[in-house]
């Protein structure tokens, strides 16, 4: 804190005393990364503010203006779509979490000598394009497929589309197909956070557990999965955030404007209306409600503690 | 769970890992109340007998019972069996008081806060209950790991090398410590450990192992002045082990012959089959006399040699004596009164009571147990 007084109060450089030029160097060798994140992130997100504030149309042009109705007006116009967006990215984030914590969990503690082929097959699906992938699953869920088919026979499609997650004889354009797209999409960021602190893990400490009389059930409750928190919490945050602002799932497995998300909206707004202010509202607002989520869960679950 | 007291039993358990024997029929009785050490280099399969008691690996044959229990199909959640781990175990995001609680919450027991801060006060950190096991020293979260252990009041305490993270100075303390403990509360402690001084001094019963199986039991003392296999025998101290051959076994006293020279033996300390023997003294056995002088030989052991080095080490001086037939043996003399004349070169002679000495059978390698350099 007392060498960045000294770079605030130092004239030039050239003219400061050895000392102070010493006291320079972490803020030299910070810079780069500075930098980056000024040019990446800090201009594009005052950028984004401000345009939030402008006024105007297509036609006449944007000005700022400082009009902050557009907040009132994008919340107003577009609660339903920001409210499905958290739904189905919590509802994504807990599927993937039951599907990854296991998988991740037989990765370290079970597959021995397949370890790293597992974890290559958890990765492996990023060598195909985001868009190509989806697009698959379009077929995968299609109307006339075994899915669809197996799904109805078992009945589970009437059960889902009571609570209104599917249609009784269709998963496609349904919200359960842009919940699974997202599932499927950010699993790997589930699992490989889970799996590095599950591999962290004494195996010796469960041990212990079953020593002092904890049944495998109870040792994993009281050590493994306390343990493997911060996993937990990395993992669901980097499943979560990506899918809040999904545009991709709720389009091409879902059907607009009844599963549209808010995502979507901003796409349409900035790229087909050109509505760049109220776009820009609903950025920042979705910005602002993901960091205080984000912050509420990290002091929750007070993972600092856990180490 | 089982709350079977009683003597520990292993009857006939081996345990096979792929290719390899860990433990070769083993048989064992350990008296309940006792301190019991398992002693042997590492890979004897001291460790592999330690889990398959605590239940985290199985016999392949055999059975494991405490008193009347049969305990060798019990889940190791089910045992009456507590172990000291190694690397000591503590949960990490436990505090001490909840580390120390863990056996009696799982149980269900009452008055859980009494019996921790008991267990507490027992291993002298009372004041640091709500510390993380982190936050403490070596010496403390081994403590920790005792009290997490003995709180339970288990039928058998099980010690996995305990003190092998503790320096020097630290480890003697716990020793006495654990001693101090385990005869208050009186409960059977199976102890593992490679340092054969730290299983003298805490255990009422050694049992020494080696390549799966037991080489000999008995109380230190027995141990260490009546060895009955060359691996005992260098394991557990020094010895001088020369080969001989039993000529005559006349009575109470077998003579053996060493190159020429007739050494008597009490028949009762010959372990050998047949005639072919390793003859052995104790280092502190021998006494060293300067040849010139002439000394008194009869009734006694006695060998001429000629001194090759000797090391003053403070309480005793150690020489390292050249036999006629260029062996070397080792003589540790207290330093009562030096003679200064005891320098390389120096002819002297050694003598020892016949009483001490002791006949193992040469079947095996003279230098089986030794300690060498590349393993320390």
């Amino acid at each position: 804190m007392s060498a960045l007084a000294h770079v605030g109060g130092a004239g030039p450089a050239a003219q400061a005393p050895p000392t102070r030029r010493r006291s320079l160097l972490p803020y030299l060798l910070l810079a780069p990364g500075l930098l980056w994140l000024a040019v990446f992130f800090v201009v594009p997100a005052l950028t984004l503010v401000s345009t939030s504030l402008f006024s105007g149309s297509l036609e006449a042009g944007y000005v700022l203006t400082w009009e902050f109705g557009n907040y009132p007006l994008a919340w107003s116009q577009y609660a339903e779509q920001l409210g499905r967006s958290f739904l189905y990215a919590g509802l994504a984030t807990a599927l993937a979490l039951l599907i990854g914590y296991p998988l991740a969990y037989t990765i370290a503690f079970k597959a021995g000598r397949w370890r790293n082929v597992l974890l290559i097959l958890v990765i492996a699906p990023f060598y195909t394009s985001f868009l190509i992938r989806t697009l698959a699953w379009k077929i995968i869920l299609s109307d006339n497929g075994a899915v669809v088919e197996w799904l109805e026979r078992l009945g589970v499609l009437q059960v889902l589309s009571v609570v209104g997650l599917t249609a009784p004889d269709r998963v496609l354009a349904t919200p359960l197909a842009v919940v699974t797209g997202l599932t499927y999409n950010f699993l790997p960021f589930m699992v490989l956070p889970l799996y590095a602190s599950l591999e962290r893990l004494d195996p010796r400490l469960v041990e212990a557990a079953g020593d002092l009389y904890a049944s495998p059930f109870t040792a994993f409750r009281r050590v493994t999965f306390p343990l493997s928190l911060p996993g937990v919490v990395a993992g669901t945050l980097l499943t979560f955030i990506p899918a809040a602002g999904d545009y991709i799932n709720a389009q091409l497995l879902g059907s607009l404007p009844a599963t549209a998300m808010v995502g979507t909206v901003i796409d349409a707004l900035f790229l087909r209306v050109r509505d760049y202010p109220l776009a820009a509202a609903l950025s920042v607002t979705l910005m602002v409600v993901v960091v205080s989520l984000v912050a509420a869960y990290v002091r929750r679950a007070g993972t600092e503690e856990l180490v | 769970m089982t709350t079977a007291t009683g003597d520990l039993r292993l009857l006939r358990v081996t345990k096979r890992f792929a290719d390899t024997v860990a433990v070769d029929d083993l048989t064992l009785t350990v008296q309940q109340g006792s301190f019991f050490a398992l002693l042997g280099p590492s890979g004897c399969g001291k460790t592999t007998t330690l889990r398959m008691v605590a239940g985290l690996e199985e016999p392949t044959t055999g059975r494991i019972s405490i008193g009347d229990t049969d305990i060798t199909d019990t889940k190791p959640y089910r045992r009456p069996v507590n172990t000291v781990f190694q690397s000591y175990a503590l949960f990490p995001h436990l505090d001490i008081f909840e580390n120390v609680a863990f056996g009696l919450r799982r149980r269900k027991v009452r008055d859980v806060d009494t019996q921790v801060t008991q267990m507490l006060e027992l291993v002298e950190l009372a004041g640091y209950a709500r510390r993380k096991p982190h936050q403490l020293s070596g010496g403390q979260q081994q403590r920790v790991a005792v009290a997490r252990a003995l709180v339970n009041h288990p039928g058998v305490l099980l010690l996995d090398e305990p003190l092998g993270a503790l320096d020097l100075k630290l480890r003697r303390q716990m020793q006495r410590e654990l001693k101090r403990i385990q005869t208050d509360v009186g409960i059977t402690f199976v102890h593992v450990t490679h340092d054969q001084e730290e299983a003298m001094t805490m255990a009422d019963t050694v049992a020494v192992m080696n390549h799966g199986r037991i080489e000999q039991i008995g109380s230190p003392v027995d141990l260490y002045e009546h060895p009955a296999t060359t691996f005992v025998a260098n394991f557990l101290g020094q010895s001088n082990l020369v080969d001989g051959r039993v000529v005559d076994r006349d009575g109470d006293l077998a003579v053996v012959d060493v190159q020429g020279h007739r050494l008597g033996v009490p028949t009762e300390r010959v372990h050998a089959a047949g005639d072919a023997v390793h003859l052995g003294v104790r280092p502190e056995k021998v006494a060293i006399q300067v040849a010139a002088d002439g000394p008194d030989t009869s009734g006694c052991n006695s060998v001429p040699g000629v001194v090759l080095d000797s090391s003053f080490i403070g309480v005793s001086t150690e020489y390292l004596v050249r036999l006629p037939w260029a062996q070397t043996v080792s003589v540790v003399a207290q330093n009562i009164t030096r003679d200064p004349r005891l320098v390389p070169g120096c002819d002297v002679v050694l003598t020892w009571d016949r009483g001490h000495t002791f006949a193992l059978d040469a079947a095996q390698a003279i230098d089986d147990g030794v300690e060498r350099l590349a393993a320390v």
